[in-house]
């Protein structure tokens, strides 16, 4: 029997009255691309933090190829492989662009193979203009790149990125599902989006959250034309 | 590249700095050549705080605790040994066990920054008070009595590595404590310029993101805590060589705070900032004293009020983006942006 790259059984947090995640039984495969929907407050950072060990479940497991990693620290999680580019940004705001990943690199990596793998990074996303500037005055489309492009030098095998598209324009949207399309030949990624347009873009198939739960699993096609998707993103029916 | 560039340059002011410092015997007299030794120890002493919340991240309320237990330690063993040597090495080998244990509760007992900072200070008044109360018979150490609030007077002074029978003069301890102070700033620079200076720079921007690349930030921060606290043993060990004395007072309050405002008026986040600021406060204050028409505190009070509304990042960084803004300026074209980004 194959094992999943990441698998969640039960995964529930609970922060006083609120569950935040409740119950999630969340299947990736190996080299999977998944798409996480669902309304402001659904649960899907939470989930994520869960994932990358910012946050420790109240109930639940988390499985990375078998392993357990429920409750391990994030630079624990980090070194099994699973990277992330969260929804508020979290870059080293005074450092150049260029350091920024640089260090990502180092992490496995020689000083001067850090270098090269930073360069080539650079040329890849087409930052090498912007290398040299301090990554606080970038504007925010931009600072989502090099948060993409520091997990990227981190050379993870299984990439979380929380509403990746953000503040950007349409013709940066369209690279960016360019570029998950290039990443996901080799890696897996799970990506939370709210824009449909970017969604329809990129999924295959889609996990719907809803109050922390999962909705609804399945093609993208039908997910998007499911009714009770629609309704939570209206906003009616199922909260009662 | 522009790394190499900065360190260059570091290394040609250094030598200056050197040079001026093996050669003011023949032109200052030595009440000043003593004078200036005392600075030299404390800038020392400012470098260990400048490093450890500048580049680390970590403000220590309490960096008299490790000067403190460095110049005790000093002191003890001197007395104790009868050569400096050995007792230099405690000087600086007790004070970092104190701060790996006291970092280490504090860093993975994961407590927040301003804790830190209460921690610290708290730490640094008990250990005034535990000293302070050891007066008499009692307490002593070996031949060495700690003598509670009179502290321990005739302390040995340096002497020559492998001959106690050679003791410094004052000329030669200010070569060795002013050339003491230029190899603990390269030092630092080296660090600073290496894969760890350059990841404890990352955790302080950003501690999140470093974790979530896989840096453990706690280790980190008790490394640099350990090593702030080795350079402020160390500077404890030059203070105690300075007047051959040291008492209770070396962990007072007044001291913790003066090495704060030494930094912040230097610059953070630079390494010349926290010396050019310990040096040139300590000089203000000396002057003030021997004029004796003003109250010192209340002027580095006013000074320290005047920095922080007007200064904020202090003299170096402000004096830095001056000379970069004027260089941008002269050659807009062809002005190296890298070079911007050198720290000092
Ligand atoms: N640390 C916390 N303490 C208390 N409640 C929290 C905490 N973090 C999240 N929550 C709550 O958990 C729920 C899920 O929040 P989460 O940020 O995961 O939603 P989301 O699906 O990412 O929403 P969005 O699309 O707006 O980013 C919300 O009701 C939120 O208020
Ligand atoms: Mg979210």
């Amino acid at each position: 029997m194959n094992v999943p790259l990441l698998q969640t059984s039960g995964l529930t947090i609970r922060f006083g009255g609120v569950t935040a995640v409740d119950q999630v039984d969340f299947t990736l495969e190996e080299a999977e691309l998944r798409c996480l929907i669902g309304p402001n407050g659904a649960g899907k950072s939470t989930f994520f933090k869960l994932l990358t060990g910012q946050l420790r479940p109240t109930e639940g497991h988390v499985h990375l190829r078998g392993r357990d990693i429920s409750g391990a620290r994030p630079h624990e999680i980090a070194r099994q492989g699973v990277g992330i580019k969260t929804q508020v940004p979290n870059v080293f705001n005074a450092m150049t662009v260029q350091d920024n990943l640089w260090i990502a690199a180092r992490h496995k990596h020689t000083p001067a193979f850090a270098t090269d793998l930073t360069d080539k990074i650079l040329t890849d996303l087409r930052l090498t203009q912007i290398a040299n500037k301090e990554v606080g005055q970038l504007a925010h489309g931009q600072r989502q790149w090099v948060e993409i492009g520091t997990v990227l030098a981190g050379e993870p095998e299984l990439i979380l990125l929380d509403e990746p598209a953000a503040g950007m324009t349409h013709e940066e949207v369209e690279r960016t599902a360019d570029l998950i399309q290039e990443i996901n030949k080799s890696r897996a990624l799970v990506v939370v989006e709210h824009d449909m347009q970017f969604i329809k873009m990129i999924a295959k198939t889609v996990t719907v959250l809803h109050q922390g739960a999962v909705l609804i699993e399945d093609d993208v096609a039908r997910v998007l034309e499911d009714a009770r998707v629609r309704d939570v993103y209206l906003g009616k029916g199922l909260a009662a | 590249m522009h790394q190499l560039n900065g360190m260059t340059g570091a290394l040609i002011g250094s030598a200056i700095v050197a040079i001026a410092i093996l050669t003011a015997p023949l032109y200052v007299d030595l009440f000043q050549i003593m004078q200036l030794t005392v600075f030299a120890a404390m800038a020392v002493l400012a470098l260990s705080l400048g490093f450890i919340w500048g580049y680390g991240g970590i403000l220590c309320f309490g960096q008299t605790s490790f000067f403190g237990l460095g110049a005790y330690a000093y002191a003890v063993a001197a007395i104790n040994f009868g050569d400096s040597t050995p007792a230099i090495a405690l000087a600086i080998l007790i004070p970092v066990i104190f701060a790996a244990l006291l970092g280490y509760f504090m860093i993975y007992g994961g407590i927040s920054d301003v804790y830190l900072g209460v921690i610290t200070l708290t730490v640094s008044l008990i250990l005034f008070n535990l000293v302070n109360s050891t007066a008499g018979d009692f307490y002593k150490i070996g031949d060495a009595r700690l003598g509670g609030f009179n502290g321990i007077p005739g302390v040995p002074t340096f002497n020559l590595p492998g001959n106690s029978g050679y003791i410094l003069s004052p000329e030669q301890a200010w070569m060795v404590t002013g050339i003491a102070l230029i190899l603990v700033y390269l030092g630092l620079r080296v660090l600073i310029a290496s894969s760890f200076g350059r990841i404890i720079i990352a955790i302080r921007e950003n501690e999140t993101r470093a974790a979530l690349l896989g840096y453990d930030p706690r280790i980190y921060k008790l490394i640099t805590f350990m090593i702030g606290g080795a350079i402020a043993g160390f500077a404890g060990a030059l203070y105690v060589n300075w007047g051959a004395f040291v008492s209770p007072t070396i962990f007072a309050l007044g001291l913790s705070a003066q090495i704060i405002i030494w930094v912040i008026i230097g610059g953070r986040g630079t390494l010349i900032g926290p010396v050019i600021g310990c040096l040139l406060l300590q000089w203000l204050v000396t002057e003030i004293g021997a004029q004796q028409a003003l109250d010192a505190n209340f002027i580095l009070g006013a000074i320290l009020i005047v920095f922080v509304l007007l200064v904020p990042k202090g003299i170096a960084p402000t004096l830095r983006d001056l000379v970069m803004a004027r260089l941008a300026r002269d050659k807009p074209m062809t002005a190296d942006t890298t070079t911007v980004k050198v720290k000092t």
